[in-house]
């Protein structure tokens, strides 16, 4: 980072001379108008590769989004001086990315206005971007969100059952999650899983000695004592409720992974993950037998070029054609605007990951999880340096979550695992997705500024 | 907290390492074999682009693509399209293609997986990739011929090489131009279909392999002969009786001759006599005693209920299965719901002048790539022994007495011997007949074998008959290339 530079003032101090919080911020200015240089571009890019010519009004909305953004930034300089440089940025250019991406979508299914995702996601952006920076503005300090812990944890709750509701909830491709009200839908199931990193962070926190405690010792694992298997019994029905109730098997996934890990990083008991991979893989096991749906995302996963799988209602015509695309965009991709993404199922939504695969290539898509892994890395980093557990568990929780979810939707789509619809984070359409994604990345650069306020004790 | 940290960024990165391999080995490492899988859309799609193969008759381009300045980039042309309709089928730039354009569609289009090599060449190489050419076993003399005689009737010929099964003239008429199918204004295109859809006289109906198929008549008789002669209990001289009107069994119908009165001179008729004569009473009877379940073997071994793919599929011809006594006899001069492609009468007359062996019919002589490999060879191939060798030249030289003394002699051909058999049948009360002529030549080594049919009665309602309007196209057809 060579931010010397470009920084307008240089206090003489000798040591951690970059983390002083004005070149902090003006790092973080120049890689977001590198960003936003690089989403212009890809905007550029796609209306010449799909139109041939330069369409102005999209980039107007473009350019009034980044100016939101570039509000963020103030409100950072201002309430936030020592937040994480790298966080803003990324998100950005994940965000321009996935725009470019489903406008460029929008103009080879023949949509426009609001019918088309494009425009909804700038305004859904506009929206998750206010979001932000009232999250930012609203908890000036981390420890806020501990006093609310169960709160929270109800408040968890009540966003996973609002889509049970009659009259509330939407079944949309066979999955229970959305609620719709008037023209307005949204996926509750997103934002609970930012309730439930701060439930169990501060739930943790206050329990962790407990579930620390060791019971007897099997086979060579340390087992914990079983009247402190509640909370994870509890965890688990909740996520095996969600399988077969909301139909909905990656947020399971999601929101069981996400207890395992922050249980782990709290108690540091191995067998607390052994436990839950058991528990998970078992109730997985067994609903890949009884419920039809999860049966046939096996059957997808482990012989999709199979005819008869194929064709099957629930088949895997679209993961298939998913990898041919990628396929076909090869290394370096047809280029923006000059592959023909539409032709794979979701292409906007969940399959987002494929149209980018097509069309930016093995490239792009190194870039892109590249991007990801770095967030992550702030995110563990904010993690490694905090100096109360809240904070500390937290930072992984919300971070974790990310890496979790980018790993369950493009390792479904790559066959790693078996597909389940996700949101890919920052990226892919959906209000509900981009809401609760920008509010952790807030988050993470709340807990950055305020991690760095605390004196330091041990590293 | 964080040493436990440190496991779980492990195994963060230990995920994203999965996903860098998960995407590497769709882009990199498999994309080949993904993009030959033959439901690839995205190579499907960029073979709509390709410059698509010829469709080629004795060398000349009947079907070609040539560079357009539009998004399709190639503009294909059918060079005598209406003469060739019924054989190329057309190629719209957004919807099915039919005939060849349709059956070889990989083939022409580079799709096929014996292409894949050039494919990968071509787009290693950077060439822009380019479709097989495919030769027609098409006689371009015999499938003019077969155009200009048949005319404005409404109606199918087709011309058989009997010792190979090649197709040598296929033509259907009323019938379409391509060209006005191949156009890239897709609206212009949708309205062109939908009116050549919507016509009465049906154009986009290959009345030679399709459609809703006509009775055979007494083009039928020579299967019910030869499964007669087959028997071993038959021969060419055995009698039958020979009476003005035969009442079927249980019912009030009766069967007339053609004229309305007896077929020869004393109280018995000859096989022999009564197919020159083309007499249904005597073939009513002889049906009804064979059954129904012989005659319908013999019509299976010729090719009767096969779906034949000439690689263009074709409608199987229906000789059904629950006929009582008295349908059998209708059957057996053609009639009842026995129904016939002119392809599959074609077939029956080749059969016979191909000493009993039926041959698969084929279109296609070679396919080979755009670097001139051969992909395909057009291989002879028996479909069945219809009858022994002893019944075909038995009712080889019947067919020939047919031409010369019978009802068929407006098919005689100055220096040549011509065999062969017409029909005239019945669609209903007041309704056109459906006239045939079937046939080959030369009688000694037939290297033609014909099936000649029009449909509403050539225009004469109920008053023509096979030999006067389906005999002479015949006779046109075959002078083309025999009269040289």
């Amino acid at each position: 980072m060579t931010a010397e530079a470009w920084a307008p003032t240089a206090p003489a101090q000798t040591r951690h001379r970059w983390r002083l919080p004005t070149r902090l911020r003006n790092l973080e200015l120049l890689l977001l108008v590198f960003a936003c240089a690089i989403n212009g571009a890809a905007i550029l890019l796609v209306q010449l590769g799909a139109l041939g010519h330069v369409d102005f009004a999209l980039l107007y909305y473009c350019a009034a989004l980044a100016a939101l953004v570039f509000l963020l930034h103030v409100c950072l300089r201002v309430s936030a001086p020592h937040a994480d440089p790298l966080i803003l940025p990324i998100v950005t250019v994940l965000n321009g990315l996935g725009i470019a991406e489903i406008y460029r979508i929008d103009l080879e299914l023949g949509q426009s206005g609001w019918q088309s995702a494009g425009v909804r996601q700038i305004a859904w952006t506009a929206i998750a971007v206010a979001c932000a920076i009232a999250v930012i503005l609203v908890v000036r300090h981390h420890r806020m969100l501990q006093g609310y812990t169960y709160l929270f944890g109800i408040g968890a709750i009540v966003l996973l059952l609002l889509p049970m509701v009659p009259g509330l909830g939407r079944t949309v491709f066979g999955a229970r999650i959305w609620i719709a009200v008037g023209p307005f839908s949204f996926q509750p199931g997103e934002v609970a899983k930012l309730f439930l990193a701060v439930f169990f962070a501060g739930y943790l926190v206050q329990h962790r000695d407990a579930l620390s405690l060791v019971g007897r010792t099997v086979l060579g694992v340390r087992l914990p004592r079983l009247r402190d298997m509640g909370p994870i019994l509890v965890l688990w029905a909740l996520s095996m409720a969600v399988i077969v109730f909301q139909r909905d098997l990656g947020t399971a996934l999601l929101y069981f992974g996400l207890f395992l890990v922050m249980l782990y990083v709290a108690t540091g008991r191995v067998s607390w993950v052994a436990i839950g991979v058991v528990l998970f893989a078992g109730g997985a096991l067994v609903a890949s037998r009884t419920l039809p749906y999860v049966t046939a995302r096996f059957q997808n996963w482990l012989d999709p070029f199979n005819p008869h799988v194929y064709d099957a209602t629930r088949g895997s015509f679209q993961l298939v054609q998913g990898l041919f695309g990628m396929a076909y965009g090869g290394i370096l991709g047809t280029g923006l605007g000059q592959g023909r993404p539409a032709t794979v199922p979701l292409a906007q939504s969940d399959y987002i990951i494929a149209s980018l695969g097509e069309e930016l290539g093995l490239a792009g898509l190194f870039a892109i999880l590249a991007l990801y892994l770095l967030f992550v890395s702030r995110g563990f980093r904010i993690g490694f340096s905090g100096r109360d557990d809240f904070g500390k568990l937290l930072a992984v929780g919300l971070a974790f979550t990310v890496a979790l979810q980018c790993f369950i939707v493009i390792g479904g789509i790559t066959r790693v695992i078996p597909l389940t619809g996700l949101a890919t984070p920052f990226l892919a359409a959906g209000g509900s997705s981009l809401t609760a994604n920008w509010i952790i990345a807030a988050l993470l650069l709340r807990l950055s500024d305020t991690v760095h306020d605390q004196p330091r004790v041990v590293v | 907290m964080n040493r436990e940290l440190k496991r779980v960024s492990v195994v963060v990165l230990a995920m994203f390492v999965a996903l860098l391999v998960s995407t590497s080995i769709i882009g990199a490492v498999r994309s080949d074999s993904l993009a030959a899988d033959p439901r690839n859309s995205f190579t499907l799609a960029d073979a709509r682009l390709a410059q698509r193969g010829s469709i080629l008759v004795d060398g000349r381009a009947i079907a070609k693509s040539v560079p357009s300045k539009d998004q399709y980039k190639y503009q294909r042309v059918y060079t005598n399209g209406p003469v060739y309709s019924s054989v190329t089928g057309f190629f719209p730039v957004n919807g099915a293609p039919t005939g060849i354009e349709g059956a070889l569609n990989e083939s022409l289009s580079g799709t096929s997986g014996s292409q894949f090599l050039t494919r990968l060449t071509d787009t290693l190489t950077g060439k822009h990739p380019q479709g097989a050419s495919v030769e027609l076993t098409i006689d371009p003399s015999l499938q003019k011929a077969a155009y200009d005689a048949l005319g404005s009737l409404k109606g199918a010929v087709v011309v058989l090489q009997p010792k190979t099964g090649r197709i040598l003239a296929m033509v259907s008429r009323p019938t379409f131009d391509p060209n006005t199918l191949a156009g890239h204004n897709t609206a212009q295109l949708d309205a062109t279909y939908k009116a050549l859809l919507a016509a009465p006289t049906r154009p986009l109906v290959n009345r030679a392999i399709g459609g809703n198929l006509n009775y055979p008549g007494s083009t039928f008789k020579p299967i019910v002969a030869a499964a007669a002669l087959d028997s071993g209990t038959y021969t060419a001289d055995s009698t039958l009786p020979d009476v003005a009107a035969l009442r079927l069994p249980g019912t009030d119908s009766y069967v007339h001759n053609a004229e309305r009165t007896k077929c020869g001179d004393g109280n018995t008729v000859t096989i022999t006599l009564a197919m020159i004569r083309s007499c249904n009473i005597p073939y009513a009877e002889l049906g009804m005693k064979l059954g129904a379940d012989t005659i319908r073997a013999a019509a299976e071994k010729f090719g009767f209920g096969h779906a034949f793919d000439i690689p263009i599929p074709v409608t199987p011809s229906i000789y059904p299965d629950d006929y009582n006594v008295p349908q059998t006899g209708l059957s057996s001069f053609g009639q009842a719901s026995t129904r016939a492609t002119p392809l599959q009468m074609a077939m029956v007359q080749a059969a016979i002048a191909n000493g009993g062996l039926v041959m698969q019919p084929n279109l296609v002589e070679w396919v080979k790539s755009a670097n001139l490999h051969t992909l395909e060879r057009f291989t002879p191939k028996v479909f069945d022994r219809a009858m022994s060798e002893q019944t075909a030249n038995t009712l080889r030289q019947i067919m020939v007495e047919d031409v010369k003394k019978g009802v068929a002699s407006n098919a005689t051909i100055d220096g040549v011997d011509v065999g062969g058999k017409t029909g005239t049948s019945q669609n209903g009360p007041g309704l056109p007949y459906t006239l045939w002529f079937t046939g080959f030549a030369p009688a000694q080594s037939p290297k033609y074998a014909i099936a000649v049919v029009v449909e509403d009665g050539g225009g004469e309602g109920q008053s023509g008959v096979g030999n006067t309007i389906a005999a002479p196209i015949a006779k046109k057809v075959l002078e083309a290339v025999l009269k040289k």
